[in-house]
């Protein structure tokens, strides 16, 4: 179906090529996965296969690309969208009209479908996905989830035989990237469809992929089935990550694979108590929580004119614990965090930091108490150059200067400072959104949803940045859909539900019973493990005994 | 389905053909601008408000009709305003005896302040009230009919412009919450300073913001297909054009003429007409060469032929009304209550027919009500869950 041979691809002024010699060929009706580290060249890699690359985005591809046999150097990408059809990261950026019966048909007016044959088309695939009654909503009021699916429907329409996707759960809650994966499971199988997907959550499509795609630094690809690829690729879900450091063989991909050979490990864990959740097993436990509560807030009210985002939450901070806010989208996390930090609206109930109000004082008397790194980090840069970003964040801080380059680089060494914010990775920005607050030293540090967009490797590092904050003495909170992250660095954790919580305590408590929050590690050993380091803690230690 | 059926099936509730509202309140504006007389244009309001009140849907655009009634308040007071501050001397009945400002010998022929004379005022309001009647008639089409869904029935050929005016029109609620998004941001990191360098930490963000979102609107259509096929030979391309060029020219020129009572009559029906026909040769001509299909397209039944045909018979009835202008005009200079006749009224009242001759708009929430079930509940509602179980729970409550 799809084939590309010797394919390399240079952008204008990289040294070295983004993709190296790449020879695949992809079969029809196949599900194949592709993963890699961020900024390795997924999306380039996913974009030469309608021609976006290089027609659209520049850039120079040498080789051959065909789909279904047609070569994607002869044609333009838009007449290859009855061939293929793309799906990228933010549903709504791509939407074209404005209700969803609408978005869906577009396509097929573009291609001059029968007016009859469209009508069919936008029942079936209404009734395919399981949105008719959405067939009359505005794009603009979904939910991420319908909004993501709408968006898979509206290129399903047009009946391409391939269909690709670039990280189509990256900015959904647990349950709405279950939903959009859940359809994508439904079309492999229902409708033969080839489907190349891009995505991080790669534990759901796993049991369902026929092929996996490594994208390897410096633009090297390998391909082959799950079972062997997973077996080395640097980015791996917990599960296999415990596959590994058990010895599993064959690697288990799916939860249910894994439960069933899990039954001796189980027993032998089952006298053993599990090792904090957080941090290096190494370190000593954490520390108890202390007395003094570093933020304290009571009938936390916020409301948007008839609608309530948060009601009236109680909420207590110590210092040198990190507390993670989960939640479907919209459950009032971000909203709650805004009113914590002050800026944002608060229309009742009391915040008490170090005895003041961060909302009675000025923004700038208010970071220095409560610093937010909000959902979109990249909103508080604005100057060209790295090292700008650091002067300025010193001045507004008041701190000596060069105090926010050292913030920076104990966070994320060796950025270069002549370097544009928007060209930095993902990570790297996050380090750098950070450092400007932290300049400001406050004592308590809210982050909405830093995990966007990170890969494994990339959240492994952010999560010891964040271990290190809190036992600096800082109060942490954290809002994020990612259990896994979750798991691996909060004392605490709380899910909030219209605006209350609806469970608050210790991490191991809140995850490991609940079916939609537990880790992969608790579904497979039960709930008291939530981490795959809390494991091999305590294998590491069992086999120091026996060689002692 | 036959004929009857489908008359039958076009009064359920559904949105009805934009321009059949948009005819309909043009008429009513036309009618509306033909007149000077308070009654006949407060008959005018209560008609629109009415039929909007009757038949608009709970979308957003429907609820802006309030701000169009305010506009119409505005006007009204403005025009009465400008009366007494330029100048209202004009007439016998003094109001008010105000200290005239004396002006430089340039500003010849512009008075400010003086005196005040009924006559004047009235005047003002007469105007005030007439354009504002027209305003709030366009107001009444803006609530009525979907203004997107106008574009989407534009004639094939400028499907392109089409859509660049629809994608143009989301980005302004998208922007607006950037710069919210992007001030909020800037508060979190201290900042307390004002001029060219808060500007600048506000604007960049939200510039890069809509750039990216543009670049990937336009990657998103590009794969969809958009501007595919479409080949014209540079002669057929000017062909069009000269045609729409022309027929725009026409229509502009007879519509002024149709407003203006003053001009020939040739240049208003009959210019109208050329106009419109010429137009329409450009759009058939350009409209061939589209190979586009379009989804579910508005089409003409009989609400949208009768809504259309009363806005137009009212503006003919009500324009069309020859020889004792002053029911129409009152007179200006001897002050006494407008007399209102039977023959303006009654056809202003015709336009309210359509609050009953046209389906009831339909809810963007279909299906979100329970339909009666003909048979029992359903089996699979109960008992073990579909799911195998492993992480599609929710422990929180049912979703809706």
């Amino acid at each position: 179906m799809i084939r590309l041979e010797d394919v390399s691809i240079w952008y204008h002024e990289q040294a070295l090529p983004t993709l190296e010699h790449v020879d695949l060929t992809i079969g029809e009706g196949e599900l194949v996965l592709l993963v890699g580290r961020t900024g390795a060249g997924k999306s380039t890699l996913l974009g030469t296969l309608n021609g976006l690359v290089p027609h659209f985005t520049g850039g120079h591809l040498q080789g051959r690309v065909t789909v279904a046999g047609v070569s994607t150097a002869s044609r333009p990408p838009r007449e290859f969208a009855h061939l293929v059809g793309m799906v990228g990261q933010d549903p709504l950026a791509g939407f074209v009209t404005d209700t969803v019966e609408e978005e869906l048909a577009y396509g097929m007016e573009q291609l001059g479908v029968r007016p009859d044959v469209m009508r069919r088309r936008v029942e079936e695939t209404l009734d395919l996905l399981g949105m008719s009654e959405l067939r009359r909503r505005a794009l603009r009021t979904l939910s991420g989830g319908q909004q993501q699916r709408v968006a898979i429907g509206s290129v399903l329409t047009m009946h391409p035989p391939v269909l690709v996707l670039d990280e189509p759960t990256s900015a959904l809650d647990p349950t709405a990237a279950e939903e959009v994966l859940a359809t994508l499971a439904r079309l492999v199988q229902d409708l033969g469809t080839t489907v190349v997907v891009a995505e991080h959550r790669m534990e759901r499509v796993i049991p369902f992929a026929d092929l996996v795609i490594s994208v390897d630094d410096g633009g090297r690809v390998r391909a082959g089935d799950p079972a062997t690829m997973l077996r080395d690729t640097p980015i791996a879900p917990p599960i296999v990550e415990l596959g590994r450091a058990v010895g599993w063989d064959p690697l288990p991909l799916s939860v249910r694979d894994a439960r069933r050979v899990a039954g001796p490990l189980r027993e032998r864990l089952a006298t053993r108590v599990p090792g904090p959740v957080t941090g290096d097993p190494m370190s000593p436990p954490t520390t108890p929580a202390s007395p003094v509560a570093a933020l304290t807030a009571e009938g936390v009210v916020v409301r948007y004119g008839p609608k309530v985002a948060v009601r009236g939450v109680d909420l207590v901070l110590r210092p040198g614990h990190v507390l993670a806010m989960m939640g479907r989208n919209g459950s009032g996390k971000s909203s709650l965090l805004w009113a914590l930090q002050g800026s944002g609206p608060r229309q009742g109930g009391r915040v008490t930091v170090q005895g003041q109000d961060p909302k009675a004082l000025s923004s700038k008397a208010a970071r220095a108490l409560v610093g937010l790194v909000p959902q979109t980090a990249s909103d508080l840069l604005y100057l060209e150059t790295v090292a700008a970003e650091c002067e300025s964040g010193d001045a507004e801080s008041g701190a000596a200067p060069g105090s926010c380059r050292d913030l920076l680089d104990s966070l994320a060494p060796d950025i270069d400072s002549g370097q544009h914010p928007r060209d930095l990775s993902e990570g790297q920005r996050l380090a750098l959104v950070l450092a400007v607050q932290l300049t400001a030293a406050p004592a308590v540090l809210l982050l909405d949803e830093p995990t966007r967009g990170l890969d494994y490797t990339a959240k492994r590092v952010f999560g010891r940045v964040l271990r290190r904050l809190a036992d600096e003495g800082r109060a942490v909170v954290v809002a994020t859909h990612d259990v896994e992250f979750v798991a691996g660095v909060a004392d605490e954790a709380l899910v909030m539900a219209e605006g209350e919580i609806v469970s608050q305590g210790s991490t191991r408590d809140v995850l490991g019973g609940s079916p939609a929050f537990a880790p992969q590690v608790a579904k497979i050993l039960g709930e008291q493990w939530l981490t795959v380091t809390q494991v091999t803690a305590v294998l590491e230690a069992d086999r120091q005994e026996v060689v002692s | 389905m036959s004929r009857r059926a489908r008359s039958r099936t076009s009064f359920l509730p559904r949105d009805l053909h934009p321009a059949a509202w948009w005819v309909w309140a043009l008429g009513m504006a036309t009618a509306a601008s033909r007149t000077t007389n308070p009654w006949l244009l407060g008959v005018v309001i209560a008609v629109v408000c009415y039929v909007v009140v009757a038949r608009r849907s709970d979308s957003p655009w429907a609820r802006s009709f309030r701000l169009y009634l305010y506009l119409g308040l505005i006007i009204v007071g403005m025009r009465c305003l400008f009366r007494v501050v330029f100048g209202g001397g004009e007439g016998s009945t003094i109001l008010l005896h105000l200290p005239q400002i004396p002006l430089p010998a340039w500003a010849a022929g512009i008075r400010l302040l003086g005196d005040v004379s009924a006559e004047s005022v009235l005047g003002g309001f007469y105007d005030g009230l007439r354009l504002a009647t027209m305003v709030i008639c366009l107001g009444a089409a803006n609530a009525l009919a979907n203004p997107k869904r106008l574009l989407r029935s534009m004639p094939s050929a400028l499907y392109e412009v089409g859509t660049a005016v629809i994608v143009a029109l989301s980005v302004f609620p998208q922007l607006a919450e950037s710069v919210q998004r992007v001030h909020r941001a800037r508060r979190l990191r201290g900042h307390v300073a004002t001029g060219r360098r808060a500007l600048r930490s506000v604007i960049i963000p939200v510039l890069e913001d809509a750039l990216d979102r543009s670049l990937q609107l336009a990657s998103s259509m590009d794969s969809r297909g958009y501007g595919r096929a479409g080949t014209a030979s540079p002669r057929s391309r000017a062909t069009t054009g000269t045609f729409m060029v022309l027929g725009l020219v026409g229509v502009c020129v007879g519509i002024y003429g149709t407003l203006d009572g003053t001009t020939p009559r040739i240049l208003a029906g009959p210019m109208l007409l050329v106009g419109v026909l010429l137009a329409l040769c450009g759009f058939v001509l350009a409209g061939r060469r589209v190979e586009r299909s379009r989804y579910r397209p508005d089409r003409w039944h009989l609400p949208e032929i009768l809504t259309a045909t009363t806005g137009v018979a009212v503006a003919a009835m009500v324009g069309g009304v020859t020889g004792d202008t002053t029911a129409l005009d009152p007179s200006l200079t001897d002050l006494s209550l407008p007399l209102l006749a039977w023959g303006p009224l009654l056809a202003v009242l015709v336009g309210i027919l359509p609050a009953w001759l046209t389906p009831p708009p339909a809810s963007p929430f279909v299906g979100l009500e329970d339909e009666p079930e003909p048979s029992g509940g359903a089996p699979e509602s109960s008992g073990i869950p579909e799911s195998s179980g492993t992480a599609s729970g929710d422990p929180i409550g049912a979703r809706r």
